[in-house]
């Protein structure tokens, strides 16, 4: 537990100096097709999970929190952003190194999620959810006497 | 552009962005740490306007400079996690970025607006006064 916990301030150290790269926006590649023939994407996703909460974190930059669905149902996570793209009326593209497009990103959940109490912030185009478990899926500790 | 068919537009758009990417506009700079933030660049008229998307930037991790013709735009990004959580899906990066890009027409740095709103930095470039052209009339 010790060394893990070395090896993970370590490689945050590391994170923090390192020069940032470019990730390449990866395209939805859907089971079903969409009626229109436009481009969405998979955000950027980080999970991890504590003692009593499952918490995932999206980047999705562009999307207004009105224009943001998220659903649990059936144990699926499912997350849509949408991109305003009135907001680049009268822009004429002369220099383009990344596309624009919607959100859209599922996840399984594993363990049983307590479907009341999920929490979403959104800041600088980061969602953050806090899925919290369900009584019966927590870890419980057994105390020794 | 007239927007309206939504998903027309958005089609559109995509296509005319994906069109244009890897074109050398920017290439061959003699300053320049790195690609990231991925820009845009769009033409407004006389002016410039940059858009980038860096979620999880601070606003106050931002610093932008602009210089001559030159914009320079540098930052951190940091990804903080508990320390008791276990880690499944590690997707997001953190680092630091410094990039200049310059502009092909001289700007007025005294009138450059920076706009940072859900991850996106919207830099507003006006084109300089004295670098607009002039027309001539002929006698």
């Amino acid at each position: 537990m010790r060394t893990d916990r070395a090896t993970r301030k370590m490689e945050d150290t590391m994170a923090k100096s390192r020069a940032l790269e470019v990730q390449e926006k990866k395209e939805l590649a859907s089971k079903e097709e969409t009626t229109v023939p436009a481009k969405y994407y998979v955000p950027n996703t980080d999970i991890y999970e504590t003692d009593d909460a499952l918490t995932v974190v999206m980047e999705i930059p562009g999307v207004e929190k009105k224009n943001l669905a998220v659903h649990v149902e059936n144990d699926v996570l499912r997350v849509e952003g949408r991109i305003d793209f009135s907001k680049y009326e009268g822009l004429e593209p002369v220099y383009t190194e990344y596309n624009v497009g919607n959100f859209v990103r599922a996840f399984n959940l594993s363990s049983k999620i307590d479907q009341d109490k999920v929490g979403a912030q959104l800041d600088d185009g980061v969602l953050t959810l806090t899925l919290k478990k369900a009584k019966q899926a927590m870890l419980r500790r057994i105390p020794i006497s | 552009m007239v927007f309206a068919d939504p998903f027309e537009t958005l089609f559109n758009f995509q296509q005319t962005l994906d069109a244009l990417r890897a074109s050398s506009w920017l290439e061959s700079m003699p300053s320049g740490g790195g690609p990231y933030p991925p820009l845009n660049v769009f033409r407004k008229g006389d002016d410039f306007v940059i858009i980038t998307e860096i979620p999880g930037v601070k606003a106050s991790d931002l610093d932008i400079k602009v210089r001559g013709n030159a914009i320079r735009i540098a930052g951190i990004k940091t990804v903080d996690y508990s320390d008791k959580a276990s880690r499944h899906r590690r997707e997001r990066m953190a680092g630091s970025f410094d990039r200049t890009v310059t502009i092909p027409v001289e700007i007025d740095p005294e009138q450059v607006k920076a706009q940072f709103r859900d991850g996106i930095l919207v830099l507003y470039l006006p084109r300089a006064e004295r670098d607009k052209p002039k027309s001539i009339k002929v006698v």
